[in-house]
């Protein structure tokens, strides 16, 4: 099982190279957004508006912070469950994201636009949002402020620790007899 | 009548949050190393070294151990013989909640429309509260945070009366394998058992609050909860769902007598941030 360096933002072909089982360590810019603010990215695309952030080569981490205490750059921010947000990943992965991170299973149409559009799934030890949160050097909210913690976060991390659960060909850890 | 000042619930109520969020139970602790020791998988094995040090973390800088603080669930077991003086019981409660959540840097995860708005109350109530009026002149108060990862994993079954213990098992098991990796396991697993919708959901609940180690008061339930674990812990989810040998801590089972023609059941999910603090006023 390696462990690998990766810097954000992903190519397809940098994408293609990470493997289920891959121990991970990110770097560099990701962005927050959980239910709330993957409905109203959505209904932003659908009424032909900007989104947050360019999507392209980029990362979202399904997570809702606590408020930071004095002195912290964020509060405790593990990860959320990702199912929630299958509705909207495959629109999302069609228009260039190439990083989710959160925990637990995803359904078959993500793990399909997954393979089409080389994309990766990174699992952050859910629970562990204590030790992640030091992972994260800054932290800002740069859209849909009145979500609170559900509101986008531009974050910049330095090596978060993440499992690559399922890779761009589809092979899945959840689903070990399968892998 | 012996006198509670509702000021005293509400600073104890707010203490017991953020207690609740920051530090983890010992109980759960020395599961987690006990799973450590036992695992032979590595993954398994990092992933529990991990918690061990989050553990440590949180209780060392004051922080949540996660980011889900839960809805504030309170069960209260109200002594007959106390009086409540100086404002309203459930207000206080809330007021509790409300301090605490503040004071600790909590995450406020609540809603109030739960259906079409679904805006953030911003404060973390209300808190859902569950009293029990026993004999006594105290007042015990537990506060038990509960994340959404693993409540939303949560199943009620209507049971035939003559399904049996296989039935049982089997119900159990299917819904921690559709579970799966997703409510953050290894997991404590409630199961409620008898009387109705929702006495089951709420014995279900309620023995999430025991403590790892303590079982079922009749040796019957006692050996299902011991039996019931091993089979969880054979089907491989493992801590995150990534495998191993760890996926529950505990199964804990509660009864109540039910109706001839039925046998409600609700498995209500913990994760392995179990949390749970009580004080007795």
């Amino acid at each position: 099982m390696g462990e690998i360096r990766v810097t954000t933002p992903l190519s397809t072909e940098e994408v293609r190279e990470l493997r289920a089982g891959d121990r991970i360590l990110l770097s560099g810019i990701i962005y927050t957004g959980r239910d709330a603010a993957h409905k109203r990215m959505i209904e932003a695309l659908d009424k032909g508006e900007e989104l947050p952030f360019k999507l392209e080569g980029q990362g979202i981490y399904y997570v809702g912070p606590c408020p930071a205490k004095p002195g912290q750059v964020i509060g405790s921010a593990g990860p959320t469950t990702s199912y929630r947000m299958d509705p909207f990943a495959p629109r999302l992965l069609k228009e260039g994201l190439k990083i989710m991170i959160g925990k637990g299973a995803r359904n078959q149409e993500v793990i399909d636009t997954m393979k089409e559009e080389g994309a990766v799934y990174l699992a952050a030890i859910g629970g562990a949002a204590a030790l992640i949160a030091k992972s994260i050097k800054e932290a800002e909210v740069i859209a849909y402020k009145d979500l609170g913690t559900e509101a986008v976060r531009k974050l910049k991390v330095d090596n978060l620790p993440l499992i690559c659960v399922i890779d761009s060909k589809g092979n899945n850890l959840y689903n070990r007899e399968a892998v | 009548m012996r006198e509670i000042r509702v000021e005293d619930i509400s600073n104890e109520v707010a203490k017991l949050c953020i207690d609740a969020n920051y530090n983890l139970g010992d109980d759960i602790i020395k599961e987690y190393k006990r799973g450590y020791e036992r695992e032979d998988n590595p993954v398994a094995k990092e992933v529990l070294k991990i918690l061990l040090e989050n553990a440590k973390i949180a209780k060392r800088d004051e922080v949540p151990i996660c980011q889900d603080t839960g809805i504030a669930v309170v069960f209260l077991e109200l002594g007959q013989d106390v009086r409540v003086v100086g404002g309203d019981l459930y207000k206080a409660i809330n007021k509790g909640v409300r301090e605490g959540y503040e004071r600790g840097y909590l995450r406020k995860s609540v809603v109030k429309d739960p259906l079409i708005d679904r805006k953030n109350t911003e404060d973390n109530t209300p808190a859902i509260i569950h009293t029990e009026i026993v004999p006594g002149d105290k007042l015990k108060i537990n506060v038990a945070p509960k994340g959404f990862g693993s409540e939303n994993m949560s199943q009620l079954k209507m049971m035939r009366p003559t399904d049996g213990v296989g039935g049982l098992k089997e119900f159990v098991l299917k819904v921690v394998k559709e579970a799966g990796p997703n409510p953050c396991p290894p997991i404590v697993v409630g199961v409620g058992i008898g009387g109705t919708v929702e006495k089951a959901a709420l014995l279900a609940k309620k023995s999430l609050l025991r403590p790892i180690g303590v079982h079922n008061n009749d040796d019957k339930f006692k050996e299902l909860e011991e039996k019931l674990l091993e089979e969880v812990n054979a089907l491989d989810i493992g801590p995150q769902g990534l495998g191993g040998i760890t996926t529950a801590l505990a199964v804990n089972i509660e009864t109540f007598p039910t109706h001839i023609a039925g046998l409600p059941v609700v498995v209500n999910i913990n994760c392995h941030v179990a949390r749970h603090k009580e004080i007795v006023l």
